[in-house]
């Protein structure tokens, strides 16, 4: 599949089925997945998204097929183990008592310190760094209560890389973020897999995010899954059509560098505008150069039905 | 964590201990301080008393007054913990020892037995009203959490369902109960009210064999307690086994509960009140909190009970009385909150 023969694969799945109230979820997945690669899951809603996370991450178990994790079967692991090696990003965060940022981001470090220990200098030194990685420094003493849905999320990113694990699970973590923090953190989670060779799976409803950053797309469509390969040969209009239901002409208005038969990303010809985007101090240095990122210009609102006039560029859709 | 979580605990130790010394010598009977240290010096070290103290002061302090307030502070303090608990895992501030139904099936239980006795049906002493309200307490968690498992997470929306469901029939069970007791209802009205009056030291005895182990298994549990404020899943991507944390919280919790109200009748307020303030005063960790909420509790109740006993012209039950000056306190703190001041 997305392997090459001679890698172990981080995880496999073999004809992996999940039910949920007897309906069925996940439908005879049979996925391999490498180190030290990003991954980008699409797909529709309802689609099976989160259920595959949530058995990535073992908080839930294949009702039948298997799952491995490096060469174990995934339910061999104790949870704190598991923590050491799989951290999640959840989309949404609900903390209904009053920590701080720094406590948020210290409790990443939990499955190293033991139950009435103290966190060692080793901890304190990688809560620093993610929240320095995040840029969160300077809310160290807020209440996460207090701060804006954006900030929120950077917290829990920032515990998360405090758990300081070979794998990264994020489901639809930027989607409440505005563009600049979600390139940010998209950003800083790419130098993770590239730099250190993590792997990160991300689910992500933006295709123009997930052709930016991801090397692998795995696509599921109804539980079952739709096609995995490289982000140039997969997420082409064709796919969008098939998979999405969304007609090649009503592609264009959301994805105006989208262009028949297959994203034109990433390739030589593009080149990052600083200019065209509205950041460019933190990212300027690490930002790849051969990304172009597609949004530009007006995008016209998604209201659109099959018969809508073709679009030429500006807001339509009124 | 903020401050120094030894020095806080220490400090509200001692604050107990210095309650419990002034208000044993306050009543009918006005002892100075300094004499009850010392009965209690010469009750455990031995050693002379003093010829010109009352000889009846050994008796009042050590039979009369000392098991009822150490019986309102462990109840007290047991509730309070019992409320962080059920705080921190139903994720709601609004919950208390009382949301899962517990206080419904001990009163439901109490009726049974109370009503038994007026219809003139004889129950051994040993099965009586408080054996009763214990049962009809466990029972009630046993058909909570039944009807809450059936999801097989133990999630905060099913569990607090079935609690008020369990609740609503046994309190139509309790009605129909008081219905029958007829003119005696009134004995009833009262257990359900709350007392602390005649605790002995059997009293005091049973509530620590059950809530001290249980605040043991709190503090084991306390670190994963605060992990699982991100909620179930997330929590177990972090390393803890929320299952198992939920269900030996929830018992512990819930047993602390019982036993509290079987002795005590259902008093209010405590579990809630004193879980809220002390997390606005300390910060919502869990390894410093549940400690905390034990003495605060305790502090609490034990003050509500030296009121109602030595201050008042008639004894007030405690529940209500809790109920009168914690909830217009509960306001005042609410709103000063909501309007953002420090």
């Amino acid at each position: 599949m997305v392997l090459n023969m001679n890698e172990a694969p981080l995880f496999a799945m073999d004809k992996g089925c999940f039910a949920y109230r007897g309906d069925d979820v996940l439908k005879y997945i049979d996925l391999r997945l490498a180190p030290g690669r990003f991954y980008g899951l699409i797909g529709p809603n309802g689609s099976g998204k989160s259920t595959l996370l949530d058995l990535l991450t073992a908080t839930r178990c294949v009702r039948s097929g298997t799952l491995h994790f490096q060469g174990r079967p995934m339910g061999g692991y104790s949870k704190k183990e598991l923590a050491r090696k799989i951290a999640l990003v959840p989309q949404q965060f609900a903390m209904g008592f009053d920590f701080t940022v720094a406590e948020v981001v210290l409790m990443g470090r939990y499955p190293y310190i033991p139950r009435f220990g103290s966190p060692t200098v080793r901890d304190r030194d990688l809560v620093e760094d993610a929240m320095a990685k995040m840029q969160i420094q300077s809310l160290r003493h807020r209440l996460v209560t207090d701060l804006s849905g954006g900030e929120k999320q950077r917290v829990v990113v920032a515990r998360a890389l405090a758990q300081d694990t070979e794998v990264l699970v994020l489901d639809e973590a930027t989607a409440s973020l505005d563009i600049y923090h979600t390139i940010e953190i998209m950003h800083v989670i790419r130098t993770l897999v590239h730099e250190q060779g993590r792997t990160v799976i991300a689910a992500i409803h933006d295709l123009n995010l997930a052709a930016a950053f991801c090397d692998q797309v795995i696509v599921l469509q109804d539980g079952q899954l739709h096609k995995t390969g490289a982000v140039a040969e997969v997420l082409t209009s064709r796919l969008i059509t098939d998979v999405f239901q969304v007609e090649p002409e009503l592609q264009l208005a959301l994805y105006p560098s989208l262009e028949s038969p297959a994203l034109k990303i990433p390739g030589p010809a593009l080149t990052f505008h600083p200019s065209s985007a509205p950041m460019s101090a933190p990212l300027g240095s690490g930002w790849p150069t051969y990304l172009e990122f597609p949004i530009k210009g007006p995008i016209c609102p998604p209201r659109l039905g099959k018969n809508s006039p073709p679009l030429t560029g500006g807001v339509g859709g009124g | 964590m903020s401050a120094k979580p030894p020095l806080t605990l220490l400090f509200l130790a001692l604050f107990l201990i210095l309650a419990i010394i002034l208000a044993t010598g306050m009543g009918f009977l006005s002892i100075t301080p300094g004499e009850v240290v010392r009965v209690l010096w010469f009750k455990v070290w031995g050693g002379p008393l003093a010829e010109d103290m009352n000889p009846a002061f050994p008796f009042v302090i050590l039979e009369v007054r000392l098991p009822r307030i150490l019986t309102a502070a462990i109840v007290g303090g047991g509730l309070a913990m019992a409320g962080a608990v059920f705080q921190a895992i139903l994720l709601n501030p609004l919950a208390d020892p009382y949301t899962l139904g517990v206080s419904s099936g001990a009163a439901f239980g109490a009726s049974l037995a109370l009503v038994l006795a007026i219809l003139g049906v004889a129950i051994p002493v040993f099965f009586s009203v408080p054996f009763f309200a214990f049962l009809g307490a466990m029972a009630t968690l046993a058909a909570v959490f039944s009807l809450a498992a059936s999801d097989g997470r133990f999630s905060s929306n099913t569990l607090i369902l079935s609690g008020v469901i369990v609740a609503a029939i046994l309190s139509a069970g309790i009605g129909f109960i008081q219905y029958l007791a007829d003119e005696q209802v009134g004995v009833i009205l009262f257990w359900l009210m709350g007392s602390l009056v005649g605790k002995t030291w059997s009293d005091v005895l049973v509530t620590a064999l059950f809530v001290f182990p249980c605040l043991l298994v709190m503090l084991y549990f306390a670190r994963d307690l605060n992990i699982m404020a991100f909620g179930g899943r997330t929590a177990e991507t972090i390393g803890v086994d929320s299952r198992r944390v939920k269900k030996s919280l929830l018992v512990c919790a819930s047993l602390m509960t019982a036993i509290c109200v079987s002795v005590s009748g259902i008093i209010g307020f405590v579990g809630l009140i004193v879980p809220h303030l002390l997390r606005l005063v300390l910060g919502p960790d869990n390894r410093l909190l549940i400690p905390a909420c034990f003495f605060g509790g305790a502090i609490l109740l034990l003050t509500a009970d030296t009121i109602t006993r030595a201050w008042l012209p008639t004894e007030l039950p405690i529940g209500i009385l809790t109920s009168l000056i914690g909830g217009p306190f509960f306001c005042y703190i609410f709103r000063r909150k909501q309007l953002g001041v420090q």
